[in-house]
């Protein structure tokens, strides 16, 4: 049993100091395409958090049996049955957000997330401690996640979990609409300004090239 | 033969895999560091999704799709563990198939080749093909287009990044940050492809 400081470490240390799409670059993809709206970043958050902490108990729980040759595939086989059961949840209690998420349920798969975190941490270390990093990893992800969907949803929408937080121009209200947050892409310039931001507070992160 | 073509110019330009619909952005921002690399990668990518997409495109639509096996059987669900099992034994195949008859291509390839199972261009162009309802024609153009796509998107963004180096940039943008905002204007100059009609 690992004592509670490990165990903390563990859990919170993905939130700043190793963040995954901060610094350690995985996920990226789907924190770009579901930032728009602070609900569906939740969604995605508690289904890649679920995920990456069931794959990583299970391949650690198999971690001495999988040959290594073939590990790849074991681990896909894993983190892809786990996915299809989040996905047909989705489908049979929140199936409009199921249609809005589309593809990018089905691409939980390849998060390198997911299969980053499985590959560096649950093959070497024991389920418990394996499952709390699936859990930490998730949530360094999903804070990441509502960060920017916070700064899109509000500037492009005025709105957070589409309650209206200041009321649009276009309504009568004060606030005209930022267009350009709207769309996808927005999301690497706020994401670039989180980066940029954490630096500053932790400047050991700083790149040198 | 010009609907393949439209779709081609579609799938390179205006629906870019990269700059268009974010996918593949994981290897896109860590391995652009280099044009010679950059290109490598992309010829690997483009090679996996040629093969990829339509031989799901066949799987699909012999054993997944509703009614396929016959009457009231229904396998969709089983399909992302179909796509990703035919991908990762693709890759492998591919790998084996470089190494004996093509080596010089397979060593300049390196360690790239394996992590394309897990690239999720391949996935995505695969969920995007059986999303969109193409036939055997279509998926392979498609899967061609988009490698070619995903190569020029990665090839462009290595070259900004070679000229970055000698830019002066804060401490804190350095490395991922600058390169963050860097794609995401290539993004928007390449949203403006999106008025092209095909």
């Amino acid at each position: 049993m690992a004592d509670t400081k490990e165990m903390k470490k563990v859990l919170f240390g993905p939130l700043l100091d190793n963040n995954p799409i901060g610094l350690q670059v995985l996920g990226i993809c789907s924190a770009l395409a579901v930032t728009g709206s602070m609900q569906k970043a939740l969604i995605m958050t508690i289904a890649v958090t679920l995920v990456t902490a069931f794959s990583n108990l299970f391949i650690s729980m198999m971690r001495n049996q999988i040959p290594n040759a073939v590990r790849i595939i074991v681990q896909m086989a894993v983190i892809a049955s786990l996915v299809i059961l989040v996905d047909q949840c989705l489908k049979a209690f929140a199936y409009q957000m199921s249609k809005e998420l589309s593809v990018f349920v089905g691409l939980i798969i390849t998060n390198c997330i997911v299969m980053g975190r499985a590959e560096a941490y649950a093959m070497k270390e024991p389920p418990l401690m394996s499952f709390l990093d699936g859990i930490g990893n998730g949530i360094g992800y999903g804070a990441m996640l509502m960060a920017v969907a916070f700064f899109r949803e509000l500037l492009s929408k005025g709105s957070l979990f589409d309650i209206q937080i200041m009321p649009l121009l276009r309504d009568g209200g004060w606030y005209q609409a930022n267009g350009l947050l709207v769309l996808p892409f927005s999301s690497f310039f706020v994401i670039g300004l989180i980066i940029w931001a954490i630096r500053q507070y932790k400047p050991e992160q700083v790149e040198k090239d | 033969m010009e609907h393949y073509i439209s779709l081609f110019i579609k799938v390179v330009f205006v629906e870019n895999m990269a700059l268009s619909f974010f996918l593949g952005m994981c290897t896109f921002l860590a391995v652009s560091k280099k044009i010679s690399t950059a290109i490598g990668l992309g010829i690997a990518v483009t090679f996996v999704l040629a093969i990829a997409v339509p031989a799901n495109q066949l799987i699909y639509h012999a054993v997944l799709a509703p009614n396929a096996l016959g009457e009231g059987i229904d396998l969709s669900f089983l399909s992302f563990i179909t796509y990703i099992g035919v991908i990762a034994a693709l890759v492998q195949v591919v790998e084996m198939i470089l190494d004996k008859y093509m080596p010089v291509l397979y060593n300049a390839l390196g360690i790239f080749l394996p992590l394309i199972t897990v690239n999720c261009a391949i996935f995505g162009g695969v969920a995007f093909m059986v999303q969109r309802n193409y036939n055997f024609g279509e998926s392979v153009v498609f899967g061609i287009g988009s490698g070619v796509g995903w190569t020029l998107a990665i090839v462009l963004m290595a070259a900004v990044r070679e000229k970055l180096k000698y830019s002066d940039i804060p401490d804190g943008l350095k490395g991922l940050g600058i390169t963050f905002i860097t794609a995401g204007l290539m993004a928007l100059g390449f949203q403006s492809f999106g008025g092209i009609s095909l």
